[in-house]
């Protein structure tokens, strides 16, 4: 078995499965039970300053995104921070990491952005023995609307502002949890490392309206016949989660800059996609929100194993081998090429890819009276698009020429060198290779 | 009440309950979660092959999508376009020979997509709705007679309704449906469905019924040619072959589709008698309706006794599967020898590439009752000409005569199953309206 321990900011966690800050984590009777089921950490449920606490609609907080089967594939949300007095939340933290020394516990904050709120919060949040703050510039719903959550997230001035303050005022591991309602990740991120924080973590929520009911006219979830936007979240934001990890931690400016990703995450494969791609740890919400918090038995056991058979005894060998391998389009091999190749053992003659390619792409399989499907490699340009379609798996896969060999498709020899676009005769703007 | 081992021929073997249980849907309906798990494991194939093998040519696919995107009336009309009984050939239809045979996901995986369950759905949907989904055109003034109201006949009446022609629909028996009515086991047309389908049907207007009405009897080629522009014969195959065994006129002996045309009107199952030991002699599905049927309503041993080997058999490896798991005994390789009181003498037969022939070794089993299964003939020909012993017709139904087509069971063509004879009907209806009306 391999050792999940992970060291993030100094805050060891048995494993790298942390809870996000969200509904799981809203009070301590879930964080316990959370605990005793083997999460590595929480992010506990989002404090507000010192008052009446906000209020939460009393009508659906959640719309949902179905796949086949009335597979959750993504859930938005439109709860706040949380409802319950700053007090009680504060107490109850103590007790747990009191109780839960090895478990990373972090204190989620959001309060208005004047430096006296911060000064207020942050000795209180320390005396809990949290762990370390994450900043929730995050929420697009509800909270922005007050000039919090995404809000400021989307300003990367007050981010690099505000970080300076809890910095100032607060001695443990400051994370920036990031929202991705911007249009370039990296300048918050950028802004974040300005003001000293130690980490980001992202992504938070997206802008979203799941459906619209279409007897009341009303985006769901309706609240007495009318909807706002909620933050969308689950296996359905992943990939745009993936891609805003990826080019922070590429950008040269925030480049070493300690991650936590949160997106999607619901199995030990996606956490080693994160964690790939640079996130230090993951951070969990829908999946426990659909499943329960008993999931994270299958990620330990699944992230242990793989990391047995490729033979890395400790996450850190693995985070990050990814990131080398993200690059600019530019940059892409245009001297490699693929061709589709269809295994007729395999082949269920459903035709999915003959209609996909002849419809929508190059008209690249053939298909014969008795629907035996073929690819036709003077028109196939390798788009893999056969391949997404096929409903079996490894039935179409993508085979690479061998260099010296002639691509029918332009009659010219594959060449065995590496040359991309800002090379390319066709390029206006190419540099002569030297 | 008797019981199952009461010998002989009697009623009430088993309880109105227990009957009531045994002759209930063989498929139950989806429920509304199982019909979107099961419509989404359609991959909506290119040039489909399920519809391909469907004789109506029914879009599967786009049917098992509407379904799935919450529009199963939708997805009826898609069904009713192609196949106005699509209702009951969803309950009938030999699928794992058809449509389910050949999707995709059973050469894949041995679990086709649900497409007779599915069709059920959507078209039970649709049905229960007021009204009927269809309008016709405006009248042509042109007058058709379709003899026979069973599928091919009932398909052919409401196509030519649609077009605008003014049916006369005939039948000998007192209800429409044909074998949907009196034909086909119960447990597949649970609930009245064949009458209240042939009703529905019925709402598109411009079809009158005619019951009581044969065609050989009070009905005569001539006259309907005189009468009507046109004539579609739907009269199926009335007569039901002989054993050719002694003893073939022994009291025990009866015809299959007698029996389960009894028992699909019976409207009290204790009443209706059986064997306590049956003999179905056949291999086609009826005599698999006969056969199970006999075990649902409680005799104690039912075989059925077929005279070739399992492949050539009639009745589809499913309906063979079902017979078993009721408890149906299936002899291959034995035809009737004689037929003596409660008791037939069986002998063996093999195939020496010469023809079946009997080996002369002999089997004796218990036999109350016999039900004769061996194929149906062609009784009324109405002086047309018949090749290999149906209807000769040629292009959609027509026949040798000028102005009479026909289709279903009683003519060439068809493989005596209830979505073929749609099909044929529909497709004359299609061609008797060109050619009263033009191509135009």
């Amino acid at each position: 078995m391999a050792d999940l321990t992970t060291d993030f900011l100094g805050i060891k966690s048995p494993n790298p499965f942390w809870l996000a800050s969200a509904p799981p984590t809203d009070k301590e009777y879930n964080v316990r039970r959370a605990f005793e089921a083997g999460w590595g950490g929480v992010v506990w449920k989002t404090l507000g300053a010192e008052g009446p606490p906000v209020v939460n609609v009393n009508g659906p907080r959640y719309g949902v995104i179905y796949g086949a089967d009335r597979r959750v594939l993504g859930i938005n949300n439109i709860e706040l921070i949380t409802d319950r007095p700053l007090e009680v939340n504060l107490e109850e933290m103590a007790r747990v990491k009191a109780d839960y020394p090895d478990r990373a516990m972090i204190a989620s904050i959001m309060v208005p952005c004047e430096e006296q709120a911060w000064k207020d919060i942050l000795p209180r949040v320390q005396e809990t023995n949290a762990d370390g703050i994450e900043l929730n510039f995050g929420c697009p719903h509800g909270m922005a609307e007050r000039g919090m959550g995404s809000a400021v997230g989307q300003v990367p001035e007050y981010i690099e502002m505000v970080v300076r303050w809890c910095k100032k005022y607060y001695d443990r591991p400051v994370i920036v949890k990031l929202t991705p309602n911007i249009t370039d990740i990296r300048k918050p991120a950028q802004a974040a490392k300005n003001g000293g924080a130690d980490a980001v973590s992202l992504i938070n929520t997206i802008n979203s309206i799941t459906s619209v009911n279409l007897d009341a006219m009303s985006p769901e979830p309706m609240i007495d016949g009318k909807g706002t936007h909620g933050g969308y979240c689950g296996p359905a934001v992943k990939p745009i989660a993936m891609n805003m990890v990826a080019e922070i931690a590429r950008d040269p400016a925030t480049r070493g800059l300690p991650i936590s990703g949160i997106g999607g995450v619901s199995t030990w494969r996606d956490a080693a996609e994160f964690m790939a791609l640079g996130c230090g740890n993951v951070q969990v919400c829908t999946a426990v929100m659909t499943y329960g918090f008993k999931i994270v038995s299958e990620m330990k056991s699944g992230l242990s194993q793989w990391m047995d058979e490729k033979g890395y005894t400790s996450t850190a060998d693995f985070v990050g081998r990814a990131v080398p391998n993200v690059t600019d389009w530019q940059y892409l091999n245009l001297n490699y090429v693929a061709k589709a190749k269809i295994d007729q053992d395999k082949c269920i003659s459903c035709g999915r890819c003959y209609a996909a390619c002849e419809d929508t792409s190059h008209q690249a399989i053939a298909m014969s009276e008795d629907r035996t499907f073929s690819v036709i490699d003077a028109e196939c340009v390798a788009c893999n698009l056969c391949v997404d379609v096929c409903p079996v798996a490894d039935c179409i896969t993508m085979e690479a020429m061998n260099p010296g060999t002639i691509d029918p498709r332009t009659g010219k020899e594959v060449q065995e060198d590496y040359a991309n676009w800002t090379t390319h005769p066709n390029n206006p703007g190419a540099v002569a290779a030297e | 009440m008797t019981s199952t081992t009461a010998p002989g021929i009697a009623a009430g073997r088993l309880s109105a309950d227990a009957l009531a249980e045994a002759f209930a849907d063989l498929h139950a309906p989806l429920d509304p979660h199982e019909v979107l798990v099961a419509a989404d494991r359609c991959y909506f194939c290119h040039d489909a092959p399920c519809v391909t093998a469907c004789p109506t040519d029914i879009d599967i696919p786009l049917f098992i999508r509407q379904i799935s995107t919450g529009t199963p009336e939708a997805a009826a009309r898609t069904i009713f376009d192609a196949n106005i009984l699509g209702g009951m050939c969803a309950r009938v239809c030999p699928t794992e020979d058809l449509c389910e045979g050949a999707c995709v996901r059973e050469l894949a995986e041995g679990k086709p997509v649900e497409i007779g369950r599915l069709q059920r759905h959507a078209t039970d949907t649709l049905m229960a709705r007021q009204g009927h989904p269809f309008t016709r055109a405006p009248e042509t003034g042109k007058r058709v007679a379709v003899v026979g109201a069973g599928p091919a006949g009932l398909s052919c009446a409401h196509r030519l309704a649609i077009l605008g022609h003014d049916v006369t629909l005939y039948d000998a028996r007192p209800k429409p449906g044909g074998l949907n009515e009196y034909g086909i086991a119960a447990y597949k047309s649970t609930d009245d469905f064949a009458a209240r389908e042939a009703a529905w049907l019925m709402q598109i207007g411009g079809i009158t019924l005619e019951t009581g009405r044969a065609l050989g009897a009070d009905l005569t080629l001539d006259n309907l040619s005189a009468d009507f522009d046109a004539v579609f014969l739907g009269v199926g195959l009335g007569g039901v072959n002989a054993l050719g065994a002694d003893g073939d006129d022994n009291d025990s002996v009866t015809d299959a589709v007698s029996f389960i045309a009894e028992l699909r009107q019976a409207t009290d199952l204790t009443q209706l008698p059986v064997g306590r030991h049956v003999v179905v002699i056949g291999g086609g599905m009826t005599a698999v309706d006969a056969a199970v049927q006999s075990k649902l309503l409680g005799a104690e041993a039912v075989t059925i006794a077929y005279r070739r080997d399992r492949d050539r058999m009639g009745a589809s490896r499913y309906e063979q599967d079902l017979a078993a798991s009721h408890g149906v005994r299936i002899m291959f390789n034995v035809q009737p020898h004689a037929i003596h009181d409660g008791e037939i003498a069986l002998e063996y037969t093999a195939d020496d590439g010469t023809g079946l022939k009997g080996t002369g070794e002999t089997i004796r089993i218990p036999a109350d009752q016999v039900f004769r299964a061996i194929g149906q003939t062609l009784t009324t020909d109405g002086g047309l000409m018949i090749e290999d012993r149906k209807i000769k017709v040629t292009g959609a139904g027509r026949t040798t005569r000028m102005g009479v087509w026909a289709g279903g069971d009683c003519a060439q063509g068809g493989d005596d199953l209830t979505v073929t004879a749609v099909a044929q009907g529909r497709d004359s209806a299609m061609d008797i309206h060109s050619a009263l009306v033009g191509d135009a």
